[in-house]
C-alpha cells in the first residue's frame, strides 16, 4: 500500500514539472536564442562583405564618394549597436539595432543603384562575385528573420497559454520576445538586379 | 432582418478572405527522383544520364543533388519558391546538410541554385553565381536547355567535390537529449539511491539533491542554472525511493529496455528521398 502511494505521487510529480510547460517553455527559449544567433551571423557575414565592396566600387567610381561614405558610416553603426539575447525582450534595444541595420540596407542599395552608372565596374568579375555574396547574404538575412520571427511567435504564444502561464508566472519568468520586423521595402527579395 | 443579412454576408466575406490567402502559393511538386523536369526541358536521353551522374555522386560522396524545373512561378517570388521546395523535400544527409537544388522556372527565364548549410564552404554562393552567369546562361540564351542543365549539374558536382567528401552516408543520431530518456535514467538512479539508504530518508533525499542535477547535466548540458531546478526533485526522489526499498531486500524498482532510438537515415533502397538536410538561403540566382 505504502509502495503504491509513493509511487503514485512521484508520477504526480513528474507530470506536474513537464506537464506545465516547464521544459517546453525553456526549450522554446532556446529555440529563439538559436534562431537569433543564426540572424546575427548572418548579419554579420553581410557587414563584412563591405570593405572589400567599398574597395572595389571606390576604383571604379571615384565621383561617389558622398554615397560610399554613408555605407561605411552605417556599417560601423551597426557594429556599435549590439544585442544579447536578454535584449531580445528589450523593445527599445531591439528596435535601435532594427533602425541601423535598415539604415545600412538603404546606404547599400542607394550604392548599387549608382553602380548602375558605370558599365566597366558591372563587368568587372570581383564586382560580379561581391554581388552575388551580397545577394545571397540578404536572402540569408531573410530565411534567418522569418525563422527567428516563427520561433519567437512559438514562445510568445506558449507563455500566455495555461497552464504553462502559470509556470512561467511563478517559477521561470521568462519574458516576450520582440519579433525582427521586415524593412520597409525590404519586404520583396532582395532587389540587387543587373 | 437587413442587419442580420448584411452581418452574415461581412463574415462570410471575412472567412472566404482568411481562406483564400493560402490558395496563392505555388504548391511545391512530390518529389520524383534526381531529375524533376514539370517543365519538361530536357530529352529522354538527357535525363536517364543525368540520373545516373548524380546517383552515383550521391554513392560516392553521400551529396544530394535534385534538379527541379517548372513551368512558371506563378508570380511567386523564385527565393521563397526554392526554400519551400528544398524545406519540404529536405535534400542531404541529416547531420551533414549536405544537398543543392537547382531550380530552373522556364516562363520567368530564372533560375537559382539553392545550396545545403554543409555545402554552403564549397558551393558557395560565389560558385554558385559564377556557374549561373558563366555556365547556365549562356547556353540557355542560345536555347541549349539540355546542354545548360547538364553542364550546370556537372559543374555543380565538380565545385562541391572541389574541397568536400562527406563520410558514407553516416546515420548520425543525437544520443539521449529527450525528456522521456531523463526520467527513465533518474528514476534508474533513485532506484540506487533506494537501496544504498533503505529507510534513511535524509541521506537518500541529499545524494538524491546532489545526483539529479549531474544527470540532468549529462542529457540537458545547455539548460545550465536551470538544472539547479532537479535539486527538489532529486530530494523527493530520494525520500521516496528509500522509503519503498525496505529492508534492501525488494530492491527497488526495476526499469528494463532502452530509450527506443528511431534510424534516421533516408531511404535508399528502390526510390529516392531527401535524407532531412537543412537549408538557410544560401546559394545564388539569375535569369537569362
Amino acid at each position: 500500500m505504502k509502495h503504491l502511494a509513493s509511487l503514485l505521487l512521484f508520477t504526480i510529480t513528474a507530470v506536474i514539472l513537464s506537464g506545465c510547460g516547464y521544459n517546453t517553455l525553456q526549450t522554446k527559449e532556446e529555440g529563439v536564442f538559436k534562431a537569433w544567433a543564426d540572424v546575427e551571423s548572418t548579419l554579420q557575414r553581410r557587414a563584412d562583405l563591405i570593405p572589400n565592396l567599398v574597395e572595389t566600387v571606390k576604383g571604379y567610381a571615384k565621383h561617389e564618394q558622398e554615397t560610399l561614405q554613408a555605407v561605411v558610416d552605417a556599417r560601423s553603426k551597426v557594429g556599435s549597436v549590439q544585442i544579447s539575447s536578454s535584449d531580445l525582450s528589450n523593445p527599445a534595444a531591439m528596435q535601435q539595432m532594427q533602425a541601423a541595420q535598415s539604415g545600412l540596407s538603404s546606404a547599400l542599395s542607394k550604392l548599387l543603384l549608382v553602380v548602375e552608372r558605370y558599365p566597366d565596374l558591372k563587368a568587372n568579375q570581383n564586382f560580379l562575385d561581391l554581388q552575388n555574396q551580397l545577394e545571397g547574404t540578404e536572402n540569408r538575412i531573410n530565411v534567418a528573420r522569418q525563422r527567428y520571427n516563427t520561433a519567437v511567435s512559438d514562445f510568445n504564444g506558449a507563455i500566455r497559454r495555461l497552464p504553462a502561464s502559470l509556470t512561467n508566472k511563478f517559477l521561470l519568468k521568462l519574458e516576450r520576445k520582440e519579433y525582427f520586423k521586415a524593412e520597409e521595402g525590404a519586404k520583396t527579395a532582395p532587389a540587387i538586379k543587373f | 432582418m437587413a442587419r442580420i443579412l448584411s452581418r452574415l454576408f461581412l463574415s462570410f466575406a471575412m472567412v472566404s478572405c482568411l481562406l483564400s490567402l493560402p490558395a496563392l502559393a505555388l504548391d511545391v511538386p512530390a518529389l520524383s527522383g534526381r531529375i524533376n523536369d514539370t517543365a519538361g526541358m530536357l530529352s529522354q536521353t538527357n535525363v536517364t544520364e543525368l540520373k545516373q551522374l548524380l546517383a552515383a555522386f550521391e554513392e560516392s560522396e553521400s551529396t544530394q543533388i535534385v534538379l527541379l524545373t517548372i513551368p512558371s512561378l506563378e508570380g511567386e517570388v523564385l527565393e521563397d519558391f526554392s526554400l519551400r521546395v528544398v524545406e519540404k523535400w529536405r535534400i542531404g544527409q541529416k547531420g551533414l546538410d549536405n544537398g543543392a537544388l537547382l531550380l530552373v522556372s522556364r516562363d520567368d527565364r530564372r533560375l537559382r541554385i539553392e545550396v545545403g548549410y554543409g555545402l554552403e564552404g564549397s558551393l558557395t554562393d560565389m560558385t554558385g553565381g559564377r556557374i549561373i552567369s558563366r555556365v547556365i546562361v549562356p547556353r540557355f540564351k542560345e536555347g541549349k536547355f539540355d546542354q545548360g542543365i547538364h553542364d550546370g549539374l556537372l559543374a555543380m558536382i565538380q565545385a562541391v567535390r572541389g574541397e568536400f567528401t562527406a563520410p558514407q552516408a553516416s546515420a548520425k543520431r543525437t544520443t539521449g537529449n529527450d525528456p522521456a530518456g531523463l526520467l527513465f535514467l533518474l528514476i534508474f538512479v533513485y532506484s540506487f539511491v533506494g537501496r544504498i539508504f533503505h529507510n534513511k530518508k535524509f541521506l537518500a533525499a541529499i545524494s538524491g539533491a546532489v545526483v539529479s542535477p549531474v544527470v540532468g547535466m549529462m542529457i540537458f548540458p545547455q539548460l545550465g542554472i536551470w538544472l539547479l531546478a532537479l535539486v527538489p526533485v532529486g530530494v523527493l526522489g530520494g525520500v521516496f525511493a528509500a522509503s519503498m526499498s525496505v529492508g534492501g531486500r525488494s530492491g527497488g524498482f526495476y526499469i528494463g529496455g532502452g530509450s527506443g532510438y528511431s534510424g534516421s537515415s533516408g531511404g535508399f533502397g528502390g526510390g529516392f528521398s531527401g535524407g532531412g538536410g537543412g537549408f538557410g538561403g544560401g546559394g545564388a540566382s539569375g535569369g537569362w
